[in-house]
């Protein structure tokens, strides 16, 4: 085993952090840095699996939250007809249900919508996916059964075989896990033939073809992937939060996902995590300063990400490792 | 289905394809030009609003608000261009929607702060606010009839500009050859800063058109930038020709389909099922008729001209 | 001796512009064919139609006798056809030997293969190296290509020509940027390729096309005016009047 890079040690650092403080807290009465950090882990694994497609694959995709949202409803909407009726055959609380399904839909989803997003470039696949993701947010809007506008309040959590939902810790482990699944996935498929094949169409998209690569069939294939691990993360949110609406699934979500993986490191395998970490400390710590300046707390987050963008170039894991990424 | 209604229809279709070109020209305008993805561009459409809102107070007409608040709305695209946007034409796309995806936070919070989280009604003068009479037992707001005929003429001013004036033949240059149109000795950076402006003011003119109908409030720039995306994605990124048929098409068909489409369903389905479904499709109508053009012909409709 | 490439009556106009006019062109098997031509003659345009990211507006393209003038790049590419760049056009984010794995790897079916490590793929990184070795790059092989001369570019680019073990080589420029010294290098490298595989060589260092081409084709306004061996072209009246006249 050669010696660990610098990056290494700041993922593995930041790794036993996230599995050690949180439940540490919450066993010394504070709850509520338990709830923060179960957000915080479900964002990473959401970000993680949008660097899969933005920081490898080049794919700027601004309707990520599309994903989150659909995976959040697989479960709200089961959940639903299981305490009121109607739709029998899905109306369970079964996480063998639940999951395939959020998994399922939400693949089915960027299989047919990257059919035709991928057909495109640039900035006009940054502007379909948003189209995209509105286009399910209006659906959602306008199907008054699951509450449209209002949302939906999940009564009952999935039910799964080694993780009772309902108990805070349980929550958090099977989300951590989660999240060591989805780094795990990521970095396997990003080293992998497959992998270089995305890579490569990032860095040339033409030179791949002319060797032979349809990239067309690959970048699919990878938004496909991407769009189904963050419809799982959508599924552990809405379990985590219990009430899910329209506005998951709002282009804002969007694009603070893509601020994580832009602020923590695009195509690093830590940057995500990173960057959901900042982000919902700079959220907690902005939004509870004192009245009125928490009330207008995306003031100094917005001038912030434009400074950002403007001045840290390759994300945090970039600055970190004193490396130039690009 | 009564023709009063499919007439009424087709104005609010009408109005809406408008004010969705207002929009949607100048993000085509400032996307052909300078290559910049403007995500903050539905926030000057708010300011529009929220700006008109407060000078109808403070001037007492509405229509004075508008020429005041124009220039108003010009000046803030004007320095959001030299402050922001100017440093990230160099940029990939991606650096560009983040920026100004932070911009619109600043826009709107800012709006938040100055204006409160309410909406503020603007109200109109009274010989605005009754109704027309066209032809036999149809009435419609004389207000949707002014909306539709500024946006005609700010669609046929924009037209005119573009393909008669020297501004407009250094657009066009600029838009093809940048290097060129430097070369002439135009100061080309002065061009880019007119040409944000003036996408500022035609959204901020789309803002305050609509403001009186559905109040100055927070959110409406950011539901109306998609729809906008979604005309100038079909229209074909850079071509006003294509975004003002686009956006005419988008606005007719969004609306008549909220208004008709369980009719239609009901034709062939039970009635129940067509109200359960029709709201749904609807919905997502206007998107998926951008699927199917892109599916069709990547480019839009009328790709403008290799760069 | 067999066609590997044959093109009849190529057209492509752009906006009015005839970039190619009625182009015909044949390349023999092991031949090294050079099209030489003045700037703006449509040679790029010529090759990018070749590799099929272009396509014409009429005319066809035969590949050792089959249609192939409007397949995808990538089929192309399966069929046994590669192409370097004019302007270097490797993946700068990658090492120079994960540029030329991937051209490896190309030749191997697809890539929907999710497990291994594509850089422990032994017989990838070991082929990677030989061909790296062969253009003189031994030593830089786990550099990051950005890190890299032009020069050294310009032989990544034919490591990666001969990784594909293309039959028919599109070689676009190769010597495009180079200095005295290594485009004498270059001519030597590319010498020891000829007759291995059929090259269609674009270029416009004289020297090294006539130290190198069995025969030469010279394009002028997108039209081939003259083929025929060096000497014939050097002899040519038509030729030295539209392009070596110029200089």
């Amino acid at each position: 085993m050669p010696t660990m890079s610098k990056r290494g040690w700041i993922t593995l650092v930041v790794l036993i952090l996230l599995a050690v403080l949180p439940p540490l807290f919450y066993l010394g009465g504070q709850a509520f840095y338990l709830d923060l950090a179960t957000r915080l882990v479900i964002l990473a694994i959401a970000a993680v699996s949008l660097n899969l497609i933005l920081g490898y694959g080049g794919l700027v995709s601004f309707g990520h939250a599309a994903f989150v949202g659909l995976g959040a409803y697989a479960v709200g909407i089961p959940a639903h007809h299981w305490l009121y009726g109607g739709w029998d055959a899905i109306a369970t609380l079964s996480g063998w249900l639940h999951i395939p399904l959020a998994v399922g839909v939400t693949a089915l989803f960027a299989l047919l919508t990257g059919l035709v997003c991928l057909r495109t470039k640039g900035v006009y696949f940054i502007m379909i996916t948003m189209a995209f993701a509105q286009m399910v947010y209006y659906l959602i809007v306008s199907i008054e059964e699951y509450g449209g506008d209002d949302g939906l309040v999940i009564d009952s959590r999935t039910e799964l075989a080694f993780f009772d939902l309902d108990k805070p810790l349980q929550m958090y482990a099977l989300c951590f896990l989660s999240l060591l699944v989805a780094l795990g996935l990521v970095r396997m498929i990003v080293n992998s033939r497959f992998g270089m094949v995305l890579q490569g169409a990032k860095g040339n998209p033409e030179r791949m073809a002319t060797l032979g690569f349809n990239t067309y069939a690959y970048r699919l294939t990878a938004y496909v992937i991407s769009g189904a691990m963050c419809g799982y993360a959508g599924a552990l949110l809405g379990n985590f939060t219990t009430f899910i609406s329209p506005e998951m699934m709002d282009w804002h979500r969007s694009g603070e996902l893509m601020f994580m993986v832009i602020l923590g490191g695009a195509a690093t395998t830590i940057g995500p995590v990173l960057g959901a970490t900042v982000f919902i400390v700079l959220e907690e710590v902005l939004s509870s300063l004192p009245h009125p300046f928490g009330i207008y707390w995306q003031l100094p987050f917005g001038l912030l990400l434009i400074l950002v963008v403007m001045f840290i170039r390759g994300g945090l894991a970039g600055l970190f490792s004193g490396r130039k990424e690009r | 289905m009564d023709t009063t209604l499919l007439v009424i229809q087709v104005l609010n279709g009408l109005q809406l394809g408008l004010l969705l070109f207002l929009v949607a020209s100048g993000l085509t305008l400032v996307f052909g030009i300078l290559d910049f993805v403007n995500l903050a561009h539905g926030s000057l459409y708010m300011l529009g609003a929220f700006v008109c809102a407060s000078l109808t107070y403070a001037l007492g007409n509405f229509l004075l608000a508008v020429v005041v608040a124009l220039p108003v709305v010009g000046v803030i695209g004007y320095l959001t261009e030299r402050v922001v946007a100017r440093s990230l034409y160099a940029r990939d796309h991606l650096d560009q929607v983040l920026a100004t995806f932070g911009l619109i936070l600043v826009f709107d919070t800012s709006a938040h702060v100055i204006w409160g989280p309410e909406g503020i009604a603007v109200p109109l003068p009274d010989w605005l606010n009754g109704q027309v009479a066209l032809g036999s037992g149809l009435e419609v707001p004389t207000f949707r009839l002014l909306i539709i005929a500024a946006g005609l003429a700010a669609a046929g001013g924009l037209f005119w500009l573009v393909n008669y004036t020297r501004l407009g033949m250094l657009i066009r240059a600029g838009a093809s050859n940048r290097t060129m149109v430097s070369a002439l000795g135009i100061d080309i950076q002065m061009l880019f800063s007119l040409v944000f402006a003036l996408g500022a003011m035609l959204a901020g003119l789309a803002g305050m058109l609509i403001a009186p109908i559905t109040e100055a409030n927070i959110g409406m720039g950011n539901s109306i930038i998609i729809t906008a995306f979604v005309v100038i994605i079909v229209g074909g990124i850079g071509s006003i020709k294509g975004a003002f048929i686009a956006a005419l098409l988008i606005g007719l068909i969004d609306t008549l389909g909220r208004a008709f489409l369980d009719d239609l369903f009901g034709l062939f389905m039970s009635s129940a099922a067509a109200e359960n479904s029709a709201p749904a499709v609807s919905a997502m109508l206007i998107y998926l008729i951008m699927a199917l053009v892109l599916a069709l012909r990547p480019q839009g409709l009328f790709p403008p001209k290799v760069r | 001796m067999t066609a590997v490439l044959k093109v009849e009556g190529l057209n492509k106009s752009f906006g009015g512009i005839k970039a190619t006019d009625n182009l015909n062109l044949t390349v023999e098997a092991g031949e090294l064919h050079a099209v030489i031509g003045p700037n703006g003659a449509g040679k790029t345009t010529m090759i990018s139609q070749l590799c099929g990211t272009q396509i014409p507006d009429s005319g066809r393209v035969l590949f050792k006798g089959r249609d192939i003038t409007r397949l995808a790049p990538h089929r192309r590419a399966h069929l046994g056809i590669t192409r370097s760049y004019q302007i270097t056009s490797l993946i700068m984010e990658m090492s120079v030997l994960d540029n030329v794995a991937l051209a490896l790897q190309a030749r191997e079916g697809h890539s929907f293969r999710f497990l291994r490590p594509a850089r422990s793929i032994a017989h990838l990184r070991d082929r990677g190296r030989e061909l790296l070795a062969r253009v003189g790059l031994a030593d830089k092989a786990d550099q990051a290509t950005v890190a890299l001369s032009h020069g050294e570019h310009r032989r990544m680019e034919i490591a990666i020509a001969l990784a594909s073990e293309a039959e028919l080589m599109l070689l676009d420029e190769p010597m495009a940027g180079l200095g005295t010294q290594e485009s004498l290098e270059m001519v030597a490298l590319l010498k020891g390729i000829k007759g291995k595989h059929s090259i269609l060589l674009i270029e416009h260092d004289m020297d090294a096309v006539f130290a190198l081409a069995d025969r030469i084709s010279v394009l002028v306004y997108g039209h081939i005016i003259a083929t025929g061996s060096p000497d014939e072209i050097r002899g040519n009246e038509a030729v030295q009047h539209a392009y070596l006249g110029e200089e």
